[in-house]
């Protein structure tokens, strides 16, 4: 069939918007898709129904790109829909990859957090008690949104996914070079990260690395740091170390830490998990006390260990 | 039938699983929960080998290692010592209780030590109950 269009999705399910945002920062070149591609939905940028793709054929779409969680009915239903009217489905950007900030959720439970949103919540109105349910009636007959998970999913706990782009958001040279690869076809095999390096940020991090010995760990606030030198090795917490590359080392160079949101390396499990162990690695004794008293800087340890990847984790969730 | 919990143990090759082997050979009675692990030191237990464990269903996990100072390796055991505090914090933040898991020194001489530690752990966890850490434990796909 000659000069068929490329048939393309792309949608949100518990995300920021700023994996599209990300989408259209490749600026121009966002054009040349549009000029290569029918975008058949795209909810943040082009008019576009449920509706239109419950009447596609299944495998129409060429390609769709789901950034965000799993993390109501509506997420779920729409990824099944995607994923049996497209060939490839592309987990876009970490929430999509790996459960990303909303997945933090996953350490409360849906009561928790209804209770701190709509009951307990000091901009609330005072006494109000309404929380949302899922039917309605009114005038016009029954009314239905979506169903509030229990907890975050990635999109793969759901559905099959193709391929995967990390980051938050990712990089906008690497989705460029995934839509190329798509429109050219020249995709790696299935299952691949495609968009990032194999590499440690460590390992395309500009900063002078020397020997890393930690007395004292700091947020970024409390000291004022030696630009030219690794940010770990001055205690401030970078995950860097435990971290995909890909993004640019944006962070490091723009003298924040690494925090980790282009997820684990290569035949690494669970990010967290190294995250900790490089993190304990570098406290400078041999004391119990004294290390605990080290480590006691280290605040918040779930968040820092997975902040962006919860639901990706080996235990997905607390109890 | 009653709960028996299932405990995880990575015992160090040079002091404590002779520890354990010797508490084997001088015919020390202790609980069957353990499931032993030989590792070379205990520093070779990764982090992620606990997680795992309580992903596959462990209800405890205890890590043996030589006493600080006697390691064969001069510093394995502090480097295990050094990673435990935050494991066990997150641990902690996941929802699982500080008795699930132990780290403790054991030499190659101290097979009643050994006995006692897991006779002492599978008691508290029995008493406890389940570890519900194991994802398939609390998912049910059709009640989302």
């Amino acid at each position: 069939m000659a000069e068929r269009k490329l048939q393309v999705a792309l949608y949100w399910g518990a995300a920021c918007g700023g994996c599209d945002v990300a989408v259209l920062d490749t600026n121009e070149f966002i054009l040349d898709v549009a000029a290569a591609a029918d975008i058949r939905l795209w909810p943040i940028a082009v008019d576009g129904k449920y509706q239109d793709v419950e009447a596609m054929d299944d495998a129409e779409l060429d390609v769709t790109l789901f950034n965000g969680a799993v993390r109501n009915s509506e997420n779920e239903h729409v990824a099944k829909l995607l994923r049996r009217k497209s060939k490839i489905m592309v987990a876009f950007g970490t929430c999509a990859h790996l459960g990303g900030i909303p997945g933090l959720a996953n350490q409360f439970s849906r009561e928790e957090i209804m209770e701190r949103a709509y009951l307990n919540n000091p901009s609330l109105e005072v006494g109000n008690r309404t929380l949302p349910q899922t039917q309605t009636d009114c005038a016009a007959g029954q009314l239905e949104i979506p169903r509030f998970y229990a907890r975050v999913y990635r999109l793969a706990d759901v559905v099959e996914v193709d391929y995967t782009v990390p980051g938050c958001p990712p990089h906008p040279s690497q989705v460029k070079a995934v839509l190329t690869a798509v429109v050219t076809g020249t995709l790696p095999p299935r299952g691949a990260v495609v968009g990032a390096s194999e590499r440690a940020v460590c390992d395309d991090c500009p900063r002078k690395k020397e020997e890393k010995r930690v007395a004292r760990f700091y947020r970024p606030w409390q000291i004022i740091q030696d630009p030219e030198r690794c940010l770990l090795e001055q205690g401030i917490l970078c995950a860097g170390s435990v971290t995909r590359s890909g993004c640019g080392v944006r962070c490091p160079n723009s003298n924040m830490p690494c925090r980790g949101c282009y997820g684990p390396l290569p035949n690494v499990r669970d990010q967290g998990a190294k995250f900790i162990s490089a993190v304990s690695s570098i406290v400078d004794s041999k004391d119990p006390e004294e290390i605990d008293r080290i480590l006691a800087g280290v605040p918040d340890i779930m968040g820092y260990a997975y902040r962006f990847g919860l639901p990706g984790s080996l235990l997905q969730r607390s109890l | 039938m009653d709960f028996e919990p299932k405990i995880v143990g990575f015992l160090c090759n040079w002091c404590s699983y002779t520890g354990a082997d010797l508490a084997g050979t001088s015919r020390i009675k202790y609980e069957p929960n353990v499931r032993v692990i030989r590792v070379m030191c205990s520093a070779r237990v990764d982090p992620t080998f606990v997680l795992k464990a309580f992903e596959q269903g462990a209800d405890g996990v205890l890590i043996c290692g030589c006493h600080p100072g006697d390691c064969h390796y001069t510093e394995g055991n502090y480097k295990t010592m050094r990673r435990f505090p935050l494991l066990k914090r997150l641990l902690g933040d996941y929802g699982i209780e500080p008795e699930r898991v132990r780290l403790e020194w054991v030499s190659a001489s101290e097979g009643h030590r050994f006995a006692e530690i897991v006779n002492d752990m599978a008691a508290k966890i029995r008493a406890m109950g389940p570890c519900l850490a194991r994802p398939a434990l609390t998912e049910d796909p059709a009640q989302r």
